[in-house]
């Protein structure tokens, strides 16, 4: 049944039908404000459901170990591990690669997939084809990361070399796996999908290659629900020592795992701070704007209380048309959002290998986003609607006494003689209404520095590429060796084409613990008077490597809680394991990753062994890098190698891409944030001082010098904001970069000039298109209208 | 109506025939104007009356250029009025038209003597402000901003900021209307002095049936038609009305 709509409801459509424009434009700012927060929040809970979800189908282990070799009875030994549920055994291996077609070296982890039985842990997924037979030497599936980058389909063939004889493998099947949802190789920081691949093989087959028939030389487990898992792993490193056990770990410190929460993690900072920060602002605008409104509306209230609504009346009737904007806002901005959000996780699944995306939505998200515009609003509302309601109604109805003005302090310093009437009263009124000129100066303001947050990305992003890739490593090309070698041996690759400098390191597996805090990380020695890998002090000046001491990137050392002089236990896991204390010699800044280094005379010193090393870092003349490449992998002793351009170019497609797109969605939003503030303080100041130029246009002033008035005052005002909101934004950019700090990364604080203009420009084109729509306004003014009413 | 033998003497400043006003409300049209003839001559002071909502406002917003009339034809020395562009219209009201309004409608972040300027900084032909501000009793008030001054005072400043340009014409609606009559008193003989001294052509509107003793010549609207035209034999002078 439909009812007649109340007069004051339909005041409610007249007024808003009224201001349109305004009405939409604070509408685009809620729900660019929204739109931040809904995707972010549906992307981060997408990207988690998806995850548990496969994790669980999947059964992802919840420990993992690898060794050396024991016979299989031992997994039995685990498996009566109180705590333990399922222990599944396999084999395991790296091997390089060859394809046909594919210059660059080719690393691969080769595993067992159980025979018999379907395999009870770390199930695959197969997308395409069928798993390897059993039996056969000869046939894999492969990882659909490593298979997309190389377009292979069933039916392709590569070579590997198996425990040092080349083999044909034939391509069965494209599987995806729990266990490598992010594939990474070990030890390096950013994926390389061509690079490093994983494949599966038939358990019989791989054994009998690899000498293990009856044997295994890598596990996986599941807990029980609320297993002591610290115990678990101290009883299976205790029974897979005498096996060459290389230290139980559980699903925390699993590569992939690892990886994915750290992006989690970022990803989930930045969906808290982005949209934390654009609903903000978009609620402080929408607090000016529609108090400012409101206000306009004081004869309006003051009849409406004569007539006998109480100030509640009134103030709900108010609160009524801000909902109504409000709603247009979230709607409009969910919508947005979703469409962003599914954007966003599509381009996560690039990087994340997920056999499905699961996009949800969770009502609480769409209602935490009501709930917090709602609330912005209704504060914006009380407070004017307080005001306007204050007054006595016969006072509100009477022609407000004329606003009082002074002479301007501009005009105080002795410029009045250069002043036009104009110039005047633009500056008199921006001086009369501090607080009103305040408010806009500072939406304006927030405008530009949402826009330097969004581009800030982008700068951080060219500083970290250029810290890492030009001053931190310089090598071309990376080696890792087989197994640690000679110091002299591996300067022999100096005498391969093409190379230059070679510096050789080593790395060792550890552990290290300060107080109760402890970290897994490879201990890098290096040469000292190295120039391929630098170390770069705060000021991003290279310093030489202590004779002595550990050094510790500024991020581990934050995580240790350690300082320059405190001393850390260094748990080797490798060899005999021992337990050492070594003392921290310097913090050094790095972005990318998260490393500890030492001399490699000290390294070796420490670890009592002699001087082996575990691969080398070499300069290669730019021409001869392929003819490098493949004498390097020609060498049996080497297990890989890297391009440094190759892994700058995968860092920008992966880390820096997923960056780039959240903060292009952001930069979007924030362009229309932008535009929506400057065009409602256009609007408004339009509105407020429509007839004080309506009586000039009477008094036969031009449709030009009327707008200059309204223009100039527009103009300073966004002048005024444009340095401003540089300040907030560095603030805003400063509170992300300390905020954004996870193991894969940590975002330099720096904002460039290009992001500077860029802000500032959008904030001018805004101003203008606002000042020509004003114009344009201005262009219909109603004369007569102002001299009918009394303001 | 005016003999033969005026239009001869007096020049003819305004000259109305036909003009219809109507506001086209959708399903309803209002006819604010029905045809009204009307001559204005030099140096003339006319006050029109008539019941509210009888078109009196309409017509004077018409000969000042702020509204366009639907049908006839208004023009004012040689210029058609009514077919003037928005351009010519603003030239018109810029140099020749001065206006005062019940409202004052002066501009708040102005002090009395820049109110004025705002005019006299466009006119070809102005009177410095301070001679303006002196002409309506001023002269010690110029610095003051309009909310340092009494409703009479901002209307006068209203008056010398119309009269400032020097303008053929002062239209004024209702210049007395937020008055009471001692302040109203005043304002009315600013605007006979300046029609006096000045020779402007001035019409004002008023409900006030005994300011028309003022005027040279009384046109009554009814229902946007003039009703009744009356010539004053005998002018009061302001000081002799009360109301
Ligand atoms: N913008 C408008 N739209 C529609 N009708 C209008 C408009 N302006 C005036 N009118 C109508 O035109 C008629 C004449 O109005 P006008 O303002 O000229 O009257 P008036 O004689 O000045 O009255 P008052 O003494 O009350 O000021 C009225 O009936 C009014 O309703
Ligand atoms: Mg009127």
């Amino acid at each position: 049944m439909m009812r007649r709509m109340k007069a004051i409801d339909k005041k409610i459509f007249r007024n808003l039908w009224e201001m349109k424009g305004q009405a939409l434009a604070i509408a685009l700012v809620i729900a660019s404000g929204i739109a931040t927060f809904v995707m972010s929040l549906s992307t981060l809970d997408s990207l988690q459901t998806t995850r548990a979800s496969f994790y669980s189908d999947y059964r992802f282990g919840d420990g993992f170990a690898s060794l050396k070799r024991a016979p299989n009875r031992i997994a039995s030994q685990v498996e009566a591990i109180d705590g333990i549920d399922t222990v599944e055994t396999r084999v395991a291996a790296f091997v390089n690669l060859e394809i046909v077609g594919y210059e660059r070296p080719v690393t691969a982890k080769l595993l067992s997939v159980p025979e018999g039985a379907p395999a009870q842990l770390n199930k695959l997924y197969l997308r395409i084809g069928s798993l390897p037979d059993p039996a056969r030497e000869d046939q894999v599936a492969v990882s659909e990361a490593f298979a997309d980058a190389h377009r292979f389909v069933p039916g392709d063939t590569l070579f590997a070399m198996i425990n040092g004889r080349r083999k044909e493998l034939t391509i069965v099947g494209i599987v995806l796996s729990p266990e490598f949802v992010y594939q990474i190789a070990p030890g390096s920081m950013i994926p390389d999908f061509a690079a490093y691949g994983i494949l599966w093989m038939g358990e019989a087959a791989l054994s009998k290659a690899y000498d293990l028939s009856g044997a295994f030389n890598d596990l996986s487990f599941t807990l029980v629900p609320r297993a002591a898992s610290a115990d678990i792993i101290d009883r299976v490193d205790t029974i897979l020592e005498p096996y060459g056990g290389q230290g139980a770990y559980l699903r925390e410190d699993q590569l992939s795992h690892r990886f994915l929460s750290e992006e989690f993690r970022q990803l989930r900072q930045m969906s808290i701070m982005f949209p934390m920060m654009f609903l903000g602002v978009a609620a402080f605008l929408l607090n000016v704007v529609i108090s400012r409104l409101i206000q306009m509306q004081r004869e309006q209230i003051a009849a409406l209380k004569a007539f006998g609504y109480s100030n509640l009346a009134v103030g709900l009737h108010y609160l009524k048309l801000v909902l109504v904007i409000v709603l247009l806002g979230v709607i409009g901005g969910t919508l947005l959002g979703m469409e962003f959000g599914q954007a966003m996780s599509n381009m996560y699944m690039r990087f994340y290998k997920f056999p499905y995306l699961d996009y949800v939505l969770r009502p609480i998200v769409v209602l935490g986003a009501i709930l917090i515009s709602s609330v912005a609003a209704v504060l914006g509302n009380v407070y004017a609607v307080r005001q306007a309601a204050s007054l006595p109604p016969a006072e509100a109805m009477r022609p407000a006494p004329p606003a009082n003005y002074r002479v301007s302090i501009v005009e105080r310093l002795g410029l009045r003689r250069f002043l036009t009437q104009p110039t005047r009263m633009v500056i008199r009124h921006i001086e009369r209404t501090p607080v009103k000129s305040g408010l806009t100066v500072l939406g304006i303001a927030f405008g530009c520095a949402i826009l330097i947050l969004g581009l800030f990305f982008n700068d951080a992003m060219a500083v970290l590429v250029d810290v890492q890739f030009f001053q931190t490593q310089r090598e071309d090309v990376s080696v890792t060796l087989v197994e640690p070698t000679s110091y002299r041996a591996a300067h022999e690759l100096r005498s391969l084409p093409g190379v230059g400098r070679v510096e050789v390191y080593r790395t060792v597996p550890s552990r290290l613990r300060f107080q109760q805090r402890e970290y897994r990380v490879a201990i890098q020695g290096i040469e000292a008077g190295g120039d391929l890998l630098r170390l770069l002090d705060d000021d991003l000046n290279p310093v030489p490597i202590p004779e002595d001491g550990i050094v510790l990137t500024d991020h581990l050392a934050k995580i240790l809680g350690c300082r320059p002089g405190d001393s850390v236990t260094v748990e080797v896991l490798d060899g005999h394991r021992p337990v050492l204390t070594v003392p921290v010699a310097r913090v050094i800044k790095q972005f990318v990753g998260v490393t500890a280094t030492m001399d490699l005379n000290a390294l070796s010193r420490l670890l009592g062994q002699g001087s082996a090393v575990t691969g080398a870092y070499l300069s290669v003349d730019a021409n001869a890098e392929a003819e490098t490449l493949s004498a390097l992998q020609a060498r049996p002793r080497v297990a890989g190698t890297a391009a440094l351009r190759s892994q700058m170019q995968n860092f920008l497609s992966t880390v820096g891409n997923q960056m780039l797109t959240f903060a292009f969605f952001n930069t979007l939003l924030a362009v229309s944030i932008a535009f929506g503030v400057v065009y409602n303080s256009a609007r408004i100041s339009l509105s407020e001082q429509s007839r004080e130029l309506a009586s000039l246009r009477v008094l036969g002033l031009t449709r030009g010098e009327i707008s200059y008035i309204l223009l100039a005052e527009l103009g300073i005002l966004t002048l005024i904001a444009i340095p401003v909101g540089w300040l907030i934004g560095l603030g805003l950019c400063a509170f992300v970069a300390t905020g954004m700090q996870t193991d894969l990364f940590r975002i330099p604080f720096v904002v460039s000039s290009f992001t500077f203009t860029f802000a500032a420009v959008v904030i001018l084109v805004s101003a203008v298109v606002s000042g020509v729509v004003v114009r344009r306004k201005l262009d219909d003014l109603d004369l007569i209208e102002a001299l009918k009413t009394p303001e | 109506m005016p003999s033969p033998s005026c239009t001869t003497e007096r020049d003819l400043v305004f000259r109305a025939r036909g003009v219809t006003k109507v506001y086209d409300m959708g399903e309803v049209q209002v006819h604010a104007l029905r045809g009204v003839d009307l001559d204005l001559f030099a140096g003339e002071l006319v006050v029109l009356l008539g019941p509210s909502g009888s078109g009196k406002s309409t017509l004077l917003n018409i000969l000042g250029g702020l509204d366009t009339a639907s049908e006839g034809e208004v023009s004012y020395h040689d210029r058609i009025l009514t077919s003037a562009s928005e351009r010519e219209l603003t030239e018109y009201r810029r140099v020749h038209v001065g206006f005062v309004f019940q409202f004052y409608n002066l501009i708040p972040s102005l002090t009395a003597r820049e109110n004025v300027a705002i005019v006299t900084e466009i006119a070809p032909d102005p009177m410095t402000p301070e001679e303006s501000l002196e002409l309506v009793g001023l002269g010690d008030r110029m610095d003051h901003f309009p909310a340092q001054l009494s409703g009479g005072q901002q209307q006068r400043v209203a008056i010398a900021r119309a009269i400032a340009k020097r303008p053929a014409v002062l239209l004024c609606d209702e210049p007395t209307g937020a008055l009471d009559s001692t302040t109203g008193i005043l304002v009315l003989e600013a605007l006979e002095r300046v029609n006096r001294e000045l020779g402007t052509t001035t019409a004002i509107i008023t409900h006030n049936a005994d300011i028309a003793a003022m005027a040279d010549r009384v046109v009554r609207l009814v229902d946007g038609r003039i009703a009744e035209t009356t010539t004053n034999t005998h002018k009061k002078a302001p000081q002799e009305l009360h109301w």
